[in-house]
């Protein structure tokens, strides 16, 4: 059984570059790392050093505040670094890997006969814990809670984005069992929202809802899904989880191994033949570059993710925990001569008529990632409206956040939402506001004084 | 434009932080962003944004005002010679309404961008293009005859205290442009009603007497004008209000570009309709029996309704209020036409009226949703 959602709102963003459908089977490289920066507010307690031997699976650190989230290793070998920024910071713990993984042994279980406090365990000592993200506040949940719901978008809209169902090929049945698994956590429902516009094995699922969704960018974001589906009140909690962290899930109850081997696009303008890899969590990204082509000699930008909430990383960074996607655009560093004047710069794309844009909405654009102007007060010409579609008001969601008026925030609906959602007003703001940061920073003064 | 860059290019540095002339960096880069956009690039958040920006929207303002200043600019050398019953040119009309015209737009700018640039130096944020926009619509919605010294405190009035007082493009809560015209108003009343302001030098020369339509109308007299007349502007006014015609050319611009609400422009429309329509049925003076949608095509109606009220910063901000607020700008604009004698124009003070309001009608709309998010919460609570 299914339901149809439509989302009338929002805006696809074509760039050039969409990953080929051709999978590459990236050779093992010789270090991998976890970045306890991939996750938001925890503070990492480690319980290895430089020069332990790790299995797949072991423990690296858990969280300091809540010891239940635990990160284990994603690969087998020796500690061979742990990078600390400012303030000794870890940035990232890396992993000298052996030339093949010895898992650490969690024995084959069938979760359909389990409770659901084995399950939790069972993900607990795994360190499977940290792929479930609550909203509220978009963080990682607390295994001490029971979430209402559990919310599984199965695709994107984001520009670039990977396409799950190709990605996940051969992965169908340990999704099935990771949902299996994931059932138990809750005593609601087991969400699925699905592209509405094509077929693919995610309709088959069983054990959960499913929703076909349909529309566009950001009608594949999650938490646009849990909007239209059964909206976040102030005191409740949901979880979502992405697909590809369901089948690392299913496998750990298939196989007992915490395998984390992932599907990753890598694509963008700048690059030449875009395709997807096969590799492991935390794999360098320079790795997935050697493999790839490069358009010019121009300076270009590697994102962690998709480009509208996305990280900026370096060559010799790692890719990030949840992450599917990297990004490769060019750097926008330029001046242009009058270059705010209305119907010129027509290789911008624009949401407004001030460009010829509009004519043709099929083209892919080649966006550089210039401001294409200066931050300027807000002037509310209805933009935020038109590529926000929840039952919220954002820019005054934003203006109260902005000042930090609690009460306020919670009125309009700060519990339902997460930056990613506020991506493509961060793209159309005229006055090129830094939405997704605001929000941020909004729900962490939301953790620390309402907790 | 490599070498204008290059020029530019030498200079920037003194202008940063930590250079020379650090403190006049907001005006330099006003200009410097004026001519360039900027090489800035995205740090956080989504790495790429669209290719607007706040100057290319003021500048599509700018642009949909081309077509009623062009003619208000003709029109002022049409109305001037034509009570003279002196036959002239096309071009000999626009040159003399160039004439009467220009300074005017130049003092609005000189006097508004030059406080806006010191205020950007003064207070150290980035000049904002607000101004862009307002620098000429206020010219274009005063009498030809107001003495140019005038003009030019009503400027400095609106900008400073309609705007920076509140902190700037933004901020404000009242229209400047229309701020400007009240101050001038009220402040000089001579010079901004009755019969002798409207059509240049109508004071000073003998045979020449300009009075609007609807201070005709107020005297209890017959408009004495042709509909095709009033929709093509050919009438004394304010100088860029009279033409129907290029107003909507103009509007039809800003709806194409999506820049301007279509919402308020239509409700203020339909406002001002409702109301002048039943003041029809009604039909106790010349100016109830004026017909109603004659009603729309005079005066500064259009103007506001396209130009004015869709102003983003001082409106309604949400989809319901907009209609709310469009619809009491053209109710209360006639109402104010019809029954203030003393004053037979009631946009400008409609609006600024209801630009006071905008922020009561978007709250009681935004509390409409806290209301039903409120709603949900108690749902869950009475089923567990």
């Amino acid at each position: 059984m299914s339901t149809d959602i439509r989302i009338k709102k929002g805006l696809n963003i074509k760039l050039k570059g969409v990953a080929e459908k051709s999978l590459f089977d990236l050779p093992r490289t010789d270090v991998y790392a976890i970045k306890p920066t991939d996750f938001h507010g925890i503070i990492p307690k480690l319980t290895v050093r430089v020069g332990d031997k790790v299995k797949a699976g072991d423990i690296l650190f858990y969280a300091k505040n809540n010891e239940k989230i635990k990160f284990a290793a994603t690969v087998s070998g020796e500690i061979s670094d742990i990078t600390r920024g400012a303030k000794r910071r870890i940035l990232d713990i890396r992993i000298k890997a052996d030339s093949e993984d010895s898992f650490k042994d969690f024995k084959k279980i069938n979760p359909d006969k389990l409770d659901a406090k084995a399950i939790k365990e069972h993900l607990i000592e795994a360190g499977c814990f940290p792929y479930f993200i609550q909203r509220p506040y978009d963080i990682i949940a607390d295994p001490n809670n029971t979430p209402k719901a559990i919310f599984i978008s199965s695709f994107s809209t984001a520009p670039l984005a990977v396409d799950e169902s190709y990605a996940m090929r051969g992965m169908e049945v340990a999704f099935q069992t990771g949902i299996n698994a994931i059932t138990k956590l809750t005593n609601g429902k087991v969400h699925l929202s699905v592209d509405g516009r094509e077929k693919s094995f995610f309709d088959k699922t069983e054990n959960v809802e499913i929703h076909r969704v349909f529309g566009k960018h950001p009608a594949g974001n999650v938490g646009i899904q849990i909007a239209k589906i059964d909206p976040i009140n102030q005191g409740e909690k949901v979880w979502v989880i992405k697909p590809q962290d369901v089948a690392i899930i299913g496998r750990l109850f298939l196989t007992g191994h915490y395998d984390t081997t992932r599907v990753v696009a890598i694509a963008g303008s700048e690059v030449e033949n875009p395709k997807y890899f096969k590799t492991k969590q935390g794999v360098k990204i320079e790795q997935l570059h050697n493999q790839c082509v490069f358009s010019s000699a121009q300076e270009m930008r590697i994102i962690n993710g998709d480009v509208l909430s996305g990280f900026w990383v370096r060559k010799n960074n790692f890719l990030s925990f949840y992450n599917t996607l990297i990004s490769v655009i060019p750097e926008g560093n330029h001046y242009t001569f009058f270059g705010w004047m209305p119907f010129t710069q027509n290789k911008l794309l624009s949401m407004s008529r001030t460009f010829f844009s509009w004519l043709t909405p099929n083209k892919e654009y080649d966006l550089d990632t210039n401001m294409n102007g200066e931050p300027r007060a807000m002037v509310m010409v209805g933009e935020m409206e038109k590529v926000f579609p929840m039952d919220i008001y954002p820019m005054q969601l934003l203006k109260a956040t902005l000042v930090s008026d609690i009460e306020k925030m919670e009125k309009l609906g700060i519990y339902e939402v997460a930056p990613e959602d506020f991506a493509l007003i961060d793209f159309v703001s005229s006055s090129k506001i830094e939405a997704q940061t605001i929000i941020r920073e909004g729900l962490d003064l939301m953790i620390k004084e309402v907790g | 434009m490599q070498f204008l860059n290059n020029i530019m290019e030498k200079y920037r540095p003194h202008f940063k932080k930590g250079g020379k002339f650090e403190k006049y960096g907001p005006a330099f880069s006003g200009i410097d962003t004026f001519l360039f956009v900027p090489n800035h690039t995205t740090s956080s958040g989504a790495h790429i944004r669209d290719g607007i920006d706040l100057k290319r929207i003021m500048i599509i303002v700018v642009f949909a005002l081309i077509p009623a200043t062009l003619f208000g600019i003709w029109n002022i050398g049409f109305q001037h010679f034509s009570q003279l019953g002196i036959e002239k040119t096309f071009l000999e009309l626009f040159w003399y309404g160039s004439i009467r015209f220009l300074p005017m737009v130049i003092i609005s700018y000189a006097v508004g961008l030059g406080i806006e640039f010191a205020y950007a130096v003064f207070r150290g944020h980035a000049v904002n293009e607000g101004y862009l926009v307002s620098g000429l619509l206020i010219p274009l919605i005063m009498p030809v005859d107001i003495p140019l010294w005038m003009l030019t405190v009503s400027v400095i009035f609106a900008v400073i205290i309609g705007k920076e007082a509140f902190g700037g493009t933004g901020m404000n809560i009242l229209n400047p442009a229309l701020i400007a015209r009240a101050f001038a108003f009220f402040s000089y009343a001579g010079s901004m009603s009755g019969d002798k302001v409207w059509v240049a030098d109508s004071a000073i020369t003998d045979g020449v007497s300009g009075e609007t339509v609807l201070g005709t109308l107020a005297s209890g007299k017959d408009a004495g004008l042709s509909v095709f007349d009033m929709f093509m502007g050919y009438m004394p006014g304010s100088i860029g209000e009279t033409s129907v015609l290029m107003i909507l050319m103009g509007a039809a611009f800003l709806l194409f570009t999506g820049i301007a609400s279509w919402r308020i422009m239509l409700a203020t429309v339909l406002g001002g309709a409702f109301t002048a329509f039943i003041f029809n049925l009604w039909g106790l003076n010349s100016l109830m029996n004026f017909p109603w949608w004659q009603h729309l095509m005079v005066g500064g109606f259009i103007f506001g309704a396209v130009f004015m009220a869709t102003d983003p910063v001082t409106a309604t901000q949400t989809t319901k209020g907009k209609w709310i607020y469009g619809f009491l700008i053209g109710a209360i604009a006639i109402l104010v036409r019809v029954f203030n004698g003393a004053y037979p124009e009631g946009v400008m003070m409609a609006i600024l009226l209801m630009n006071v309001f905008a922020p009561t009608i978007d709250h009681y709309i935004i509390e409409g949703n806290i209301k039903r998010r409120e709603k949900r919460i108690k749902k869950i609570r009475l089923k567990t």
